[in-house]
């Protein structure tokens, strides 16, 4: 006999006391509760997702830039398909029986895994499609409609900025979780940038089948249903018309124009061109292969995406440097016949009179007075060497917001480019470059990129006298507050009071009718408009034409830049462009005498001149 | 050589064997036809469950009348460390399933280790056990049984397959028949039911009814129930007005800590009291009550821990749905609630044998392996289950019953852990379905899809039976 025999029926009656619990829950399962057997025969739950309408986006005055319509899924279920006429049904939606045949076969193919499942058979047919099949459903088992929301445009104006939405794929989901196959997320623009509020929550309705499979009633009155919540409207800080309007002035020129409100950052227009047509973005799928191959990039948003040299209207950062380190006085002059020549080295200029003070040197922009600004501020004994003056230079320059990311709520913003001390050690070999070693930062060239938001953005800090806030394109509403840090302002660190002179030599530029100055052609009736112009030098072409504005001088509404990629002349294209922009903003139609301006715009066919890589 | 008595074969249990395979394939072939009905092709879960049946069958005819009996003692320890070393390949090497590594494909075929290191676990446990001067109360005999049933749960764990790692803390009842303190079986039901515990209510709850527990428990160690009463109960209903008392601004200092942390301490504080006095007068018992009560404190505030770090995600929604902490028909929620719809449309007799909607058209995930007790439940309703449940009692207690008898050590040990895996396997399976347990995939024996399932069963019992017929000379 061994020991612990007792142990046996303790085990065993354990053992029984366990099976006794389990058949009581069974007969509390199969028997007592009804729950579980609503209908005698069979009861089946079955969850309709109700996808909710995505958010709207609007202008800054309330335009509905980006609204949704109904269009029309087919489901089937491919287990409750009888045989019908597939010609019939192929005449509603306009497809090939062969479309048709091909998916059946699939379904056959897959029937094991499909099992019982409703798939999409064809997606976003019209309403008169719909229409017409739901008046012969009958003669179509296993086939329904579900309606489903897109996009659509009621305003023709940025397409690259509003972005498109399309169809989560299985990467996606893989990162995304919280999304299913089925579901649409933004991809591009404020459409990818706002998400989580344009999104939504999705809902449900649970139905209960019969023995037959059909959908018979809702389980319990819809007690268990969940609604779906409508995304979240998103105001935009861009204004319709504005942006409309910049778009057709930049129609056939490579480049952008960006306008921003200096007294809150909002970006009123931000055109990138060649860009998307909103016609394309509700049906992207369709258009992307040719958007994608479009040798001049629409898909690429040039005004945050492409750093190139500011040219000459980064003398104005410097005559603001020189004014702030005392190297510089409004009523310095400097001489300058046909530009700047030490030893061998020269930087030419146009011809103007001689010698000129800061307001003139900014009025005709004289590239040998930039010279001698950068190298005095460089060479300023008070800094040693000059590379430490060079780090000064760069400090202040990052303070303007050039060489990092401004942190706007644009996807993909670059930070452009500003040389390093390193970069110029690699170049001459360490701590033998002097000034004149990078004299072309002077007049915005060499080693220095930025994006035209970074000039747009220049152009706002002068109009405000010496700061900026980072610039948004998300309107700041009670319902979708704006981030925080779009409220602070950001100084640079040069003195509010050294700005004056630099806008008076902005006005002189666009406003001095005694000869010399390079901006006469935007001037504006009846408003007094600040401005500087820019022919930026480049490897691939004829000059950039940039033109920045802001007007009017005493409270600016606006600032303005323009960049017109191989333009020529500031004076060319950027400033007729940038000024009339300004003009319709403030005034809201363009005056008589401009009018030919304006259709010489419109005209104007750049896009030869654009160099493209051949694919 | 021991002598075979064939006539000694218990025929009940190969009768309820074959009851229990024949129902199987029924419900296999009800739960995995097409609308066309029968086809003979190996493409069809019933043709290949057909296969598997039959090469069963030859099995058990082998060890009941080819293989001699005295191989299994012998091969135990080489038998053991083949299977370990494949747990363990197959966690590197293996197919994955569902999320776990845990078959080999051999072609069509998939093999499934856990299944077979059952049978050699069992083996090396009766062989151990049943040595002349074993004993639980020897250390070193006690871990080395630990380390022969840790091990497999280790390598089965590293294959991320959960649920027939539980089934090896079966083994555990087999060591509390064997001699092993029952001690060990009652603080991990203990364990258990304060993680629910704390988890459904809070710590806070898990605490009072800990100190209560312990505090009576304490009382009539010392022989003063009275005593232990008196003092005990007081305490924890003051205690449970402390979250009230905290809401009192004159009484503000109390929302420094948590209620819990209130209750630990001082709870806490009593029992190192406590346990201080036992060493003194040399108190064993009030010594290990406390020190439980100590190590019940930690575990409480360690569920928490174990709860958000240790388990992985889906285990940790599995547990909140069927707690009902979270619900959520919709994820993973959604086999229980399936699967009870489908056991309870069964009703008292079932919709009849290919009578059920809900098991074939696919809304029970799983159903002819796992869920297979679905789609008994459906279509042979509270009759049926009821029925397969006492099929499974009689086998389990027959077992149980035989193994008693048994002269032999070796063969008494042996049938315990074959009666002691059926167990585990449909008190697991069982209760997964009707939403006793969170949903752990581990077949039904004998009436569950799968070769690796059936064979492992198979080989298990007929050994058994072999034993059972051999009459040992002495």
């Amino acid at each position: 006999m061994s020991p612990f025999q007792s142990r046996r029926s303790i085990v065993a009656s354990a053992i029984i006391l366990v099976f006794a619990v389990i058949a009581f829950r069974l007969f509390q399962v199969q028997i007592l509760d009804k729950e579980y057997r609503v209908t005698a025969e069979n009861n089946a739950l079955k969850y309709e997702t109700i996808y909710p309408a995505r958010g709207r986006i609007l202008d800054r005055n309330g335009q509905v830039l980006v609204d949704n319509k109904i269009t029309y899924d087919i489901m089937v279920t491919p287990y409750d398909v009888q045989p019908f006429d597939t010609v019939a049904f192929c005449r509603i939606f306009d497809l090939d029986t062969s479309f048709v045949h091909e998916k059946f076969r699939e379904y056959r193919l897959y029937r094991r895994k499909i099992g019982y499942q409703t798939l999409v058979f064809k997606r976003q047919v019209t309403g008169e499609q719909y229409n017409m099949f739901i008046e012969k459903s009958f003669l179509f088992p296993g086939f329904t409609g579900v309606p489903r929301t897109s996009r659509t445009y009621p305003f023709n104006a940025g397409g690259n900025l509003l972005g498109y939405i399309s169809e989560v794929d299985a990467a996606y989901i893989k990162e995304h979780p919280d999304y299913r196959s089925g579901d649409y997320v933004g991809k591009t623009g404020m459409e990818e940038a706002y998400e989580p509020l344009l999104r939504g929550e999705k809902g449900y309705s649970i139905y209960l089948r019969d023995a037959h499979n059909r959908i018979k009633e809702r389980y319990r009155d819809g007690e268990y249903d969940k609604t779906a919540t409508a995304g979240v409207d998103v105001t935009t800080t861009i204004d319709g018309v504005l942006q409309a309007y910049g778009e057709r002035l930049m129609k056939n020129k490579v480049g952008s124009l960006v306008a921003i409100e200096p007294a809150t950052g909002e970006i009123l227009t931000m055109v990138s061109s060649p860009g998307i047509d909103v016609s394309q973005l509700s049906d992207i799928s369709k258009y992307y292969r040719e958007l994608v191959n479009d040798p001049y990039k629409p898909m690429y948003n040039r005004a945050v995406m492409s750093p190139q040299p500011p040219g000459s209207v980064f003398k104005l950062v410097n005559g603001l440097i020189g004014l702030q380190e005392g190297v510089l006085t409004p009523s310095t002059m400097y001489g300058c016949h046909r530009g700047y020549v030490v030893g061998n080295l020269r930087v030419g200029c146009h011809g103007h009179p001689s010698p000129i003070n800061l307001y003139q040197s900014i009025m005709m922009s004289c590239n040998a007075y930039y010279c001698y600004v950068f190298r005095s501020i460089l060479d300023n004994p008070k800094y040693g060497s000059v590379q430490e003056g060079f780090e000064r230079w760069k400090q202040y320059t990052e303070s303007f917001g050039f060489g990092r990311k401004l942190e706007t709520d644009i996807p993909g913003e670059k930070a452009g480019t500003m040389p390093t001390s390193e970069r110029y050690d690699r170049l001459h070999g360490k701590g033998r470059w002097k000034s004149i070693s990078i004299i072309s930062l002077s007049i915005g060239q060499g080693e220095i990129g930025c994006t035209p938001l970074h000039l747009a953005n220049l152009a706002a800090t002068i109009a405000n006298r010496g700061f900026f806030y980072t610039p948004h394109l998300q309107k700041d509403t009670p319902e979708s507050p704006i981030d925080p840090r779009f409220k602070e302002r950001h100084y640079t660190m040069v003195d509010t009071t050294h700005f004056r002179d630099i806008v008076q030599g902005m006005e002189l530029a666009i406003n001095y009718t005694g000869g010399g100055a390079t901006a006469t052609i935007a001037r504006i009736p009846g408003v007094i408009a600040c401005g500087k112009t820019g022919t930026a030098q480049n490897p691939h072409g004829d000059d950039h034409s940039v033109f920045i504005t802001f007007a009017p001088k005493d409270d600016p509404k606006i600032a303005v830049v323009a960049y017109v990629e191989n333009g020529g002349f500031g004076a060319t294209w950027a400033a007729p462009i940038a000024s009339l922009l300004v003009e319709k903003y403030l005034k809201g139609d363009i005056s008589p005498e401009r009018k030919a301006l304006e259709q010489r715009v419109f005209d104007g066919n750049l896009l030869h001149k654009v160099k493209i890589k051949k694919k | 050589m021991p002598e075979v008595n064939y006539k000694k074969l218990d025929w009940v249990v190969v009768g309820l064997y074959l009851l229990l395979v024949v129902f199987g394939w029924m419900n296999i072939f009800s739960s995995s036809v097409g609308e066309g009905g029968f086809v003979f092709s190996i493409k069809e879960k019933y043709v290949m469950d057909l296969i598997w049946v039959g090469s069963a069958l030859v099995l058990a005819i082998l060890i009941l009348f080819i293989i001699p009996s005295r191989v299994y003692p012998a091969i135990s320890w080489p038998f053991y460390g083949l299977m370990v070393l494949m747990l363990v390949a197959v966690a590197f090497v293996g197919v994955e399933v569902n999320g776990s590594k845990s078959w080999f494909a051999i072609g069509p075929f998939r093999l499934q280790p856990a299944e077979f290191s059952k049978i050699a676990t069992a083996i090396l446990l009766a062989q151990l056990m049943s040595k002349y001067e074993f004993k639980f109360s020897n250390p070193k005999d006690f871990i080395r049984i630990l380390t022969v049933i840790g091990v497999p749960i280790l390598a089965i764990l590293l294959e991320k397959e959960t649920g027939s790692a539980l089934v090896y803390l079966g083994f555990l009842i087999v060591c509390y028949r064997e001699g092993m303190t029952g001690w060990i079986l009652v603080t991990g039901l203990l364990a258990i039911l304060f993680f629910i515990l704390t988890l459904v209510f809070s710590p806070f709850v898990a605490i009072l009814v800990l100190a209560g527990l312990f505090g009576i428990s304490a009382g009539f160690y010392q022989r003063k129930p009275l005593l232990g009463a008196a003092i005990t109960v007081p305490v924890i209903v003051l205690l449970a007005f402390l979250p009230r008392l905290m809401r009192l601004e004159s009484l503000a200092f109390l929302t420094r800590f948590e209620p819990e942390v209130w209750a630990a301490m001082l709870t806490g504080v009593t029992a190192l009291v406590l346990t201080a006095l036992a060493f003194l007068h040399r108190n064993r018992q009030l010594r290990n009550l406390m020190l439980g009560f100590l190590l019940g404190l930690a575990l409480i505030f360690s569920v928490e821990l174990v709860f958000e770090k240790v388990l992985k995600e889906h285990q940790r929604a599995r547990i909140e749905v069927l707690l009902g902490i979270k619900e959520d028909p919709m994820g993973v929620g959604y086999n229980v609630h399936q699967s009870l719809v489908a056991i309870g449309s069964g009703g008292l007799a079932g919709k009849g044998f290919l009578g059920g909607t809900q098991t074939r058209f696919d809304f029970v995930p799983e159903q002819s392996t796992d869920f297979i007790f679905c789609t008994i439940g459906e279509e042979w309703g509270f009759l049926g289950t009821l029925g397969i449940l006492i099929v499974y009692l009689i086998l389990i207690l027959r077992l149980i019953g035989s193994a008693e008898k048994q002269k032999d050590a070796f063969v008494r040990i042996y049938g315990w852990c074959v009666a002691v895996c059926l167990l585990m396997h449909v008190v697991i399976n069982i209760c997964m379905t009707i939403g006793l347990m969170p949903v752990i995939g581990i077949p039904l024996p004998l009436l569950s899809y799968g070769g690796s399932s059936l064979w492992a069963f198979t080989i298990l019992l007929f050994i058994y039976l072999r034993l059972d017929m051999e009459k040992k000379s002495y």
